[in-house]
């Protein structure tokens, strides 16, 4: 009877979970792949094989945007550690108990900005007749106005500021629960600063570096806005290629194909990630 | 003393790095909020002085944002959306939280990490498989049985759909942190009083719960109103927000009604992300 009743528990608990997962993350994914899988061979009529890969391959512009979005994600992903590691530091180790909440909080709030509001916001600052260029003309630093927007740098920046905060707020929260002991205990052993960094902290929230690069990474490659936004349209990022083929030329099968390539291409440079730095999923991202 | 100066100088330079990280975050905030009030068509320097026409002026040229038909639709779907991704979001992640933390079941890790899956696949992945599952089923049942199945086809529902499948792996996590901290010999105090489970349920762990089920519905409806990717393949007629603005900008260009825009959603989603921490808070610490 007990035990019944647990069961039957267990099942309406499963439930939900169950219908969620199936019906809108695994069976979509399934039904994509298989989507991808089609070739068209006449109006209408499609047959099993690999053609919009085999597309995919022959084209060097797809895999060169491919490619680059990669390497540009990675890019970011690293700038974002760099830049926000200190700060996150600074938030949860140096900063007194008053100062250190208002700090977070300062971290939290702007997080659920819209990626539309930021680019615009950027878009305003740089363009020729943006607030920067207008300034520099204003004290007489620069001749003529200069635009600084549509290159690869104002990309980049844009996409470091649109993820760090994904990258300090979990920082933060592995920071905090750190004893300073620990890293006073590697100053009195005579380590110098940067040993200490190296072999007592960074090991230390190597749980949280791994999971702020691993959301900050997804959501580099995936973004569609900032690039495009501020790369104009020849930013060439892969997600742009995907949202030509499905909306503009109507090729879905196509399409499937490009989504499959960058979420297997994502997977596997978050797979070589955990593997090199000894992580898991669970223990990561699960945890922030 | 030499150490202390050199720390000192150090200290400042790190403070002023704090400084200088703390501008930054800011500053495209500013730039794209403080145009609202600038009495120009164009959000663009010189200031003209100061004015309240981008959000309340009732006519062209100077349309303000609480007078333009579509903007306003925009903002009413968004509302209607979010508010629906985050009731079914924190349903499921509730019932997620009991499944991960009281359930004994074989594979557990192993769903547990299929519940954390949705966060890192790419937003526009996720909203073209939910797109092609949709539409191959509207298409069989309408070849088969002659039936259209119009809620198949994109629309505010495969949005919630779309914003729900990735929403609900955040409102678990969220959820099933403050499950974890549940001391469960409060439960069985109540049990030996009498109280029933369902009693138990609702008078004890759920109220321990809300807290942590009211921050998980907040964050829920600010990630699903300000969310673009996912949404951008399964809109139908009714472009929530986000989608209207973007359009704006492409088509028509920028004038100083989206900054009004910006400026509402800046302060709307900093106060609502404000309510979600405080509520959090542990009232011991």
């Amino acid at each position: 009877m007990q035990s019944d009743i647990k069961r039957l528990s267990l099942i309406l608990l499963f439930a939900p979970f169950a219908l969620w997962i199936a019906l809108l993350i695994i069976l979509p994914h399934m039904g994509m792949v298989v989507l991808s899988l089609r070739e068209k061979v006449a109006p209408r009529v499609y047959e099993f094989g690999f053609g919009n890969y085999i597309d995919f391959i022959n084209e060097p512009i797809y895999w060169n945007t491919l490619l680059r979005t990669g390497s540009m994600s990675i890019l970011v992903t690293f700038l974002a550690l760099l830049i926000g590691f200190p700060i996150a530091y600074y938030i949860a180790k140096i900063a007194g108990k008053r100062s250190r909440g208002a700090l977070f909080l300062l971290c939290l709030i702007p997080l659920w900005v819209s990626d539309l509001i930021r680019a615009f916001g950027w878009i305003l600052l740089l363009r020729e007749t943006g607030v920067i260029s207008s300034f520099l003309t204003d004290i007489g630093l620069i001749d003529q106005p200069i635009e600084f927007l549509y290159n690869d740098i104002t990309v980049v920046i844009g996409l470091v500021y649109t993820v760090i905060l994904f990258m300090i707020v979990p920082l933060v929260s592995t920071l905090d629960g750190m004893d300073n002991a620990m890293i006073e205990a590697g100053y009195n052993l005579g380590g110098n600063g940067f040993t200490v960094l190296r072999r007592i902290i960074v090991p230390y929230a190597m749980p949280g570096i791994v999971s702020g690069c691993i959301v900050v990474f997804m959501m580099t490659a995936g973004s569609y806005l900032t690039p495009i936004l501020l790369g104009g349209k020849n930013s060439s990022w892969f997600t742009e290629q995907i949202y030509d083929q499905f909306i503009t030329r109507f090729n879905w099968e196509s399409g499937a194909a490009f989504g499959f390539l960058l979420l297997a291409f994502t997977s596997i440079v978050v797979w070589i990630g955990l593997r090199l730095t000894g992580q898991t999923l669970a223990n990561t991202v699960a945890k922030s | 003393m030499a150490s202390s100066t050199k720390n000192q100088a150090f200290l400042l330079g790190y403070r002023a790095y704090m400084a200088a990280f703390f501008i930054f975050l800011a500053a495209p905030l500013v730039a794209a909020g403080s145009f609202a009030f600038n009495d120009s068509l164009f959000p663009a320097l010189p200031w003209q002085g100061f004015t309240l026409d981008w959000f309340f002026n009732d006519s062209e040229p100077k349309l303000g944002m609480f007078h333009d038909r579509r903007l306003l639709r925009g903002l009413y779907y968004s509302g209607v959306i979010g508010v629906m991704v985050s009731l079914l979001s924190v349903f499921v992640g509730t019932t997620n939280a009991f499944l991960f933390v009281r359930g004994n079941f074989p594979a557990k890790n192993f769903f547990y990490i299929l519940m954390i899956l949705p966060l890192v696949i790419p937003g526009v992945i996720l909203g073209i498989s939910i797109l092609v599952m949709a539409s191959n089923i509207a298409n069989g049942v309408e070849d088969r049985f002659n039936l259209e199945l119009e809620f198949l086809r994109p629309g505010i529902l495969l949005v919630v759909f779309g914003q729900f499948s990735f929403v609900t792996t955040i409102t678990s996590l969220v959820i099933t942190a403050r499950l974890k901290k549940f001391d469960t010999s409060l439960e069985e105090a109540a049990l030996n009083l009498g109280a029933s489970r369902a009693q138990v349920l609702r008078t004890v762990t759920l109220p321990f719960l809300r807290p942590a089920m009211i921050a998980a519905g907040i964050v829920a409806f600010l990630v699903s109103f300000e969310n673009f990717n996912t949404t951008l393949f399964l809109v139908g007629s009714e472009s929530p927000l986000t989608i209207t603005m973007y359009d704006r900008m492409a088509k028509v260009g920028s004038t100083p009604v989206l900054n009004a825009v910006s400026f509402f959603l800046i302060v709307g989603s900093g106060l609502l992300a404000l309510i979600s921490v405080v509520i959090q808070r542990d009232p011991k610490s």
